[in-house]
């Protein structure tokens, strides 16, 4: 299996990175040489082997349904890029 | 080069202020970060503010044991008004707004911070390389990497900048960089430290730990940080713990008598450079002189710890990055002309080569047709090379064999070969995936010069026993002592 220049776009536009061609190009050559060194996964038997999702078998804590943080909007809105009467400003999507 | 201990001495014997020490070592920092790099943020009067309140606070009968001592922090942990990079140019104006548990932790304790330390571009690297304020030099040697991604505080520790220094270790960040430079660290059991704060990489493997002179340092440290914290949903809820504990005073020549180290043949076996080889030998011989038995054992999916890493930690890295869009904090393009392009170019200014690499490694191993044959597949694997040491761990108490295949690489070496690159953590990774604790300590140095690191792989929650093992080796030997000339 080997990436083409197009699939390497198509991932880009996925993960929302802008890919100039020089660049996409070295991204393949740098992802088909990674893949070559995956692929020895697959010669693997894992028949009946439970995926380890986690590096703990452990259970998600609950806790009480109450507010534990306080309001500092004002903190974190002051380190945005743009926001104005406390909202975070992106460009417009629905017209 | 003072100890954790012998600084704590000084401040109780009112031999020295806590400001006098945290000018002594500002002054190395302004001497040498200029050659060495390993500080990305210096702000004296915020550090000598908070030594003037360690020292109010001994003066008032409050310091506890390192109150007063200085530290300084990887710059991948969120602190309260100090620009926190994660050697990223996403992130190069950010100033964090809260403080990451281990950080509070610190202050709590009244050490104060002498500042941030440079480290691989969101943590992404072996060699620091790959951060946007330039690559660190290794103190030992500086045509030589000083290892990654905490090699900021490798080199910062290893040329007596700080005497402890916060790191973090995803696939090796802790052990790889503290081998290279010469110095011991510690990469805690997976939810022993608290991620809350610490900008996430992979959320699975990632985990906070500490690098110093000694693994009796180590232990100091470790104690002030580790423990249960509520705001992350992966921190253990267990009862704290002084890591100190089981440091012992030798009253024979052995004191490792009865411990059995496991030596992986797949970690001693084509690959491990010669002069690597040699020092891993000698710490061996001299672990059997304090008593310790060796017995081989298998971990035989251990050498399919990279592939697997390369497919796991790129998917939860490409989740995690998704939330440096330009809205909320951070980098965002200057120019654009709808929302999906304010994205894409804000993605493809902010982030270096390596994070966009693996951002679309991820992207593709989580994409519809390949979820099975990448992933799962990756997940299944990863559960075998835990297996393999739960197997290990019936036969021996701690694992032993070197940290790095090599001692440090070049600058400049393999920063265009990725794949060469991600193979100088093959016997770290596997560590990460079981979410077991693992250090490293110095024990020689190779045909160059360069550092060489044993790594010690413990059982989970076994930190104590191992930093005793460390320990009980550092007081037999003196590698952990040695300087780089000029420092």
């Amino acid at each position: 299996m080997s990436l083409t220049l197009d699939d390497i776009q198509r991932i880009a536009r996925l993960a929302r990175i802008r890919l100039e061609d020089g660049e996409a190009a070295k991204t393949q050559s740098h992802l088909n040489g990674l893949f070559a060194l995956v692929a020895q996964m697959q010669a693997v038997d894992t028949a009946g082997i439970p995926p380890m999702a986690h590096a703990r078998d452990v259970h998600q804590r609950l806790r009480a349904d109450v507010v534990t943080e306080p309001d500092r909007r004002d903190a974190f809105q002051a380190i945005a890029p743009q926001t104005e009467a406390g909202l975070y400003l992106v460009p417009r999507v629905v017209e | 080069m003072s100890t954790l201990t012998e600084l704590a001495a000084r401040l109780n014997a009112g031999a020295a202020s806590s400001v006098e020490l945290c000018q002594d070592y500002l002054a190395r920092i302004a001497a040498h970060n200029a050659n060495l790099n390993a500080f990305v943020a210096v702000d004296a009067e915020k550090t000598l503010a908070e030594a003037r309140a360690a020292d109010a606070l001994r003066a008032a009968g409050q310091a506890g044991p390192l109150t007063g001592v200085p530290i300084a922090h990887k710059d991948i942990f969120c602190t309260e008004g100090w620009h926190t990079t994660c050697g990223s140019k996403m992130l190069a104006n950010f100033v964090a707004p809260y403080d990451a548990h281990v950080i509070s932790q610190f202050k709590a304790a009244g050490m104060p911070s002498l500042g941030k330390l440079n480290m691989d571009e969101f943590a992404m690297g072996s060699s620091n390389e790959t951060s946007f304020f330039g690559p660190v030099k290794n103190p030992w040697d500086t045509a030589a990497v000083p290892g990654g991604s905490s090699g900021g505080s490798a080199a910062a520790v290893a040329a007596g900048l700080c005497p402890v220094a916060t790191a973090t270790d995803t696939g090796g960040s802790i052990r790889q960089p503290a081998a290279l430079c010469g110095v011991t660290g510690i990469k805690p059991s997976y939810g022993v430290v608290s991620r809350y704060g610490m900008i996430a990489f992979a959320s699975s493997l990632d985990q906070g730990g500490v690098m110093a002179r000694s693994a009796a340092d180590c232990a100091l440290a470790l104690s002030v940080m580790a423990g249960f914290d509520p705001r992350d949903s992966t921190s253990l809820e267990r009862p704290a713990e002084d890591y100190s504990r089981a440091l012992t005073q030798p009253s024979d020549a052995q004191p490792l008598k009865g411990l059995r180290i496991g030596l992986p043949r797949e970690f001693f076996a084509a690959g491990m450079a010669p002069d690597v080889a040699a020092a891993i030998e000698s710490a061996l011989a001299e672990y059997r002189k304090l008593g310790a038995t060796t017995v081989e054992i298998s971990l035989p999916n251990s050498g399919l710890s990279v592939p697997v890493y390369y497919v796991l930690a790129p998917a939860e890295a490409s989740s995690n990055l998704s939330r440096f869009d330009g809205v909320r904090y951070g980098h965002r393009a200057a120019e654009y002309s709808d929302l999906t392009e304010m994205y894409e170019k804000t993605r493809a200014e902010g982030f270096g080569s390596e994070v966009k690499r693996r951002i679309l490694i991820g992207a593709y191993v989580l994409s519809h047709g390949y979820y099975d044959a990448y992933y799962l597949q990756a997940q299944k694997i990863r559960r075998l090379i835990a297996n393999d040491f739960t197997a290990a761990f019936k036969v021996c108490d701690v694992i032993m064999g070197p940290t790095t295949p090599t001692t440090a690489f070049n600058l400049g070496e393999k920063s265009d070969d990725p794949v060469q690159m991600y193979l100088s953590d093959i016997y770290t990774i596997a560590v990460n995936l079981a979410g077991l604790p693992g250090l490293s300590v110095p024990c020689g140095f190779g045909a160059q010069g360069r550092p060489v690191g044993l790594q010690i792989i413990g059982d989970y929650f076994a930190e104590a026993q191992m930093l005793n093992v460390a320990h009980q080796y550092q007081l037999a030997t003196d590698w952990h002592t040695r300087v780089p000339g000029g420092f």
